[in-house]
């Protein structure tokens, strides 16, 4: 498909004169021709309202993903955003319709690559709505830790990830990338003699979890989550005194109450807009309204704010593992054990909306099942899907660069915009 | 504003409107009253949040289009429903109300073929503009094939 | 091979039991034809420049010269193979176990790997991820923008087959439907060990180019 200046899907923003380039007729007047016999004359004219569409491509060393934003720049400032996304539309939605309940679950750790186990629990809470199986109470606090280790392993890898573009790869940005990736790498280690996967997993099942914790993980945890508390209030020493840090992240990005709520952003997003809205803490589910936490809110809504919230959930989580794995009870790890076939779980005639407070925000599960091993309809609220469709709002009046840092705290995962 | 409270004023209001459910709390509309039953609910309910719209294909029975809002600080999830009826493709767009819905309805409109009435930009978002057909309807395969690629 | 078992007459070949794997038929399985018709085989042809020939056979005509040539073929064929620049295409889940390689647990940058964003200088594309039809024509034009010769490693099962996805309406049954492919990486995702045993794979596969100038066939141990 090529692209005209003239195609709707350019900007959102009325063009304007696109080219400083004009080809005149040649009179006697000086300036550059275009040689030849041809005896036109090429004139250059800079008034400062000239556009430029700029294409920030599916592929972009940027490393979140295949994004394209055709930005439509006045001189640096960027005037329009279109954001273009589908590159990774995997066809989550239809494909459940033919897979069973018991074999999703493994495949929705694929919407939200870095924090795969959130996905996995929207799936499982709503097909546990609906045919209202119970989940014993171990393996509710199994999927607490579960879901708050892969909340701070996700948040590393987008601190990582955000500094890494903000710095550069071979500048500054590797530093807390390496640092980070370095933590992340002891989570995983966990993860993998948890479940035996390091990404991506099957651990949730439809009335409990899969497996049960090894011998001597619970050390382990605790020792990771400790070393891992430790580190946090290093790399804050080293952003928040970096000024080059302070300036590329505070006032950038800002995102208004108002607009945070009407679009329907969540997580880290609307809770640095001054909404204090959590859905562990106004909506419990498995168990959160056991554990006591704090939840961040900060009012600025620029960057910095997100950047802040973030920080802050790491404390947070740590503290939830922590009062978990003192309390973790004995008993059965699901509702439903022995899965000998596919099509063992038949979730009767209902729906359900299940919502899971994931390291990006809301994700939700609608799911409509009818009676038979595999659901009827099955919709994704993604997270990113929603935080990414402020973009569009709030880029416009910034400077190229600060897209960068906008869309690295947006922290916008692929596979959930697209699914 | 408690479930109670909003199920009394949806009952004044639209009357015609049914109401269940617990938390969301389900309300099934006719398609005329769809967009001024959102302004109620983001003005007299207080349901300014916009979580997701999407659509359900219920083959010979038509299209339904869903839409979730929230009021964040009472703690209040409202889940509304429009039957659109067999063979209707349109419904009133509710991106005058939240823009939120931009996107959502856009992807509807890419996966069932909805058309939705006053929206701005109604473009396919997630396949590519020349694609033909909709995939989440239930005539369509999963597995189309698509020379040269699959 | 046989074996000498003490005692017994030096001509007896005692041989140990070789199971006999029958092969398997596939050329009636629909996708496998599929995959035989439409993936993509590398161009003929793809050999060393003519220049480059004519000076090697310049130098081979001198006595003595094979060494100098041997000797600059080993050096070639050590600097080749160990500054292999990767560009950075990560597409979906298998992207974060790339950059985990790239980190500095299971650091690929001791291999020479320096991950390089721009296609025009770099060598070796790691699909990593799955390839959608919106994407396909992105993708071949990034793989035409490098400069020959390059190298193509299909990471995860998604790059290899269309993985967990395969009959999805928009996801392409493998990324050598695309572009031709040299190392295929199993593993959903693949752990970064499986990844570095795919680029070592690699490295001998580049070694093997540059010593005959045909790119390698297949590695009969492991195909």
């Amino acid at each position: 498909m090529t692209l005209r200046l003239d195609d709707p899907s350019v900007a959102q923003g009325d063009p304007g004169p696109s080219t400083p380039l004009r080809v005149a007729p040649s009179s006697s007047r000086g300036g550059e021709t275009t040689g030849g016999s041809t005896a036109s004359r090429v004139e250059l004219d800079y008034s400062g309202g000239e556009r430029l569409t700029m294409n920030m491509g599916p592929q972009h060393p940027s490393a979140h993903g295949v994004f394209r934003a055709i930005l439509t720049l006045e001189g640096e400032q960027v005037v329009a955003v279109d954001a273009v996304i589908g590159y990774l539309h995997r066809c989550h939605e239809k494909l459940s319709e033919t897979l069973t309940y018991a074999q999703y679950p493994s495949i929705a750790s694929k919407t939200d690559y870095v924090a795969a186990m959130t996905s996995e629990f929207a799936y499982v809470m709503a097909a546990e709505q609906i045919g209202k199986i119970e989940v014993p109470k171990r393996a509710q606090y199994l999927r607490v830790i579960a879901a708050e280790l892969q909340r701070i392993a996700s948040h590393l890898l987008w601190l990582g990830t955000w500094c890494l573009d903000m710095g550069g790869a071979l500048g500054g940005g590797a530093t807390i990338f390496l640092y980070c990736i370095r933590e992340r790498e002891m989570i995983l280690d966990l993860f993998e003699s948890l479940v035996g996967a390091r990404l991506l997993y099957g651990f949730y099942q439809v009335g409990g979890t899969r497996y049960d914790i090894p011998e001597g993980w619970t050390d382990a945890c605790r020792k990771t989550v400790d070393v891992i508390d430790s580190r946090i209030g290093e790399y804050e020493g080293l952003l928040e005194e970096n000024p080059f840090f302070l300036v590329r992240a505070r006032g950038v990005g800002v995102i208004s109450r108002e607009l945070a709520e009407d679009v329907g952003i969540a997580g880290p997003l609307l809770r640095g807009s001054g909404v204090s809205f959590d859905i562990r803490r106004s909506a419990p589910y498995s168990s959160y309204e056991d554990f006591t936490f704090d939840v961040p809110v900060e009012a600025d809504g620029d960057c910095f704010s997100r950047y802040r919230i973030r920080m802050v959930e790491f404390r947070e989580s740590i503290k939830i593992i922590r009062q978990a794995l003192d309390r973790l009870p004995e008993g059965p790890i699901s509702s439903r054990p022995g899965l000998k076939s596919v099509a063992q779980i038949r979730i009767p005639k209902g729906e359900a909306y299940a919502r899971v407070e994931g390291p990006r925000g809301e994700v939700g599960c609608y799911l409509i099942a009818d009676g038979s091993a595999k659901p009827y309809r099955m919709k994704w609220r993604g997270a990113s899907f929603s935080n990414l469709s402020v973009l569009p709002h709030i880029i416009p009046g910034h400077k190229v660069a600060d897209v960068v840092a906008i869309m690295g705290s947006v922290d916008p995962v692929f596979g959930e915009v697209d699914r | 504003m408690t479930r109670e409270q909003a199920t009394t004023l949806i009952g004044e209001r639209f009357g015609v409107a049914q109401v269940e459910g617990e938390s969301p709390l389900v309300v099934t509309l006719p398609v005329d009253q769809w967009a001024s039953f959102a302004r109620f609910a983001k003005e007299t309910l207080g349901c300014r949040f916009f979580s997701f719209s999407t659509a359900v294909d219920w083959k010979e029975q038509g299209l339904e289009v869903v839409a979730k809002v929230d009021n964040l600080d009472e703690r209040l999830s409202l889940l509304m429903k429009t039957k659109l009826g067999a063979g209707v493709t349109t419904c009133p767009s509710l991106v005058p109300i939240y823009r939120g819905a931009n996107w959502m309805e856009r992807e509807c409109y890419d996966m069932f073929g909805i058309r939705f009435e006053g929206h701005p930009d109604l473009r396919r978002i997630l396949l590519s503009e020349d694609w033909e057909g909709h995939p989440l309807l239930k005539s369509y395969a999963v597995d189309t094939p698509h020379p040269p690629y699959r | 091979m046989g074996l000498c078992v003490p005692g017994a007459h030096p001509r007896v070949e005692i041989k140990p039991p070789i199971p006999i794997i029958p092969a398997p038929i596939w050329k009636n399985i629909k996708d496998l034809q599929e995959w035989e018709q439409l993936h993509q085989k590398r161009p003929e042809g793809d050999k060393h420049s003519a220049a480059f020939e004519s000076i090697t056979e310049g130098i081979h005509s001198f006595p003595g010269g094979f060494v100098v040539t041997t000797l600059a073929d080993a050096f070639f064929n050590w600097a080749r193979k160990s500054s292999v620049w990767p560009v950075t295409f990560g597409l979906a889940c298998c992207a974060i176990e790339m950059m985990a390689t790239f980190a500095s647990r299971f650091d690929v940058e001791r291999l020479g790997m320096v991950p390089w964003a721009s296609p025009r200088h770099s060598d070796l594309m790691v699909v990593s991820g799955t390839v959608t039809i919106k994407m396909a024509p992105m993708l071949e034009r990034i793989y035409a923008q490098m400069p020959d010769p390059k190298w193509a490693v299909s990471m995860g099962s998604c790059a290899n087959s269309g993985g967990p996805f395969r009959h999805g309406y928009h996801v392409v049954k493998g990324v050598d439907r695309v572009i031709p492919v040299d190392v295929y990486v199993p593993g959903c995702p693949p752990p970064p060990e499986s990844l570095l045993n795919g680029l070592l794979l690699l490295q001998e596969q580049i070694a093997h180019f540059r010593r005959t100038g045909e790119r390698a066939a297949p590695n009969p141990k492991v195909d």
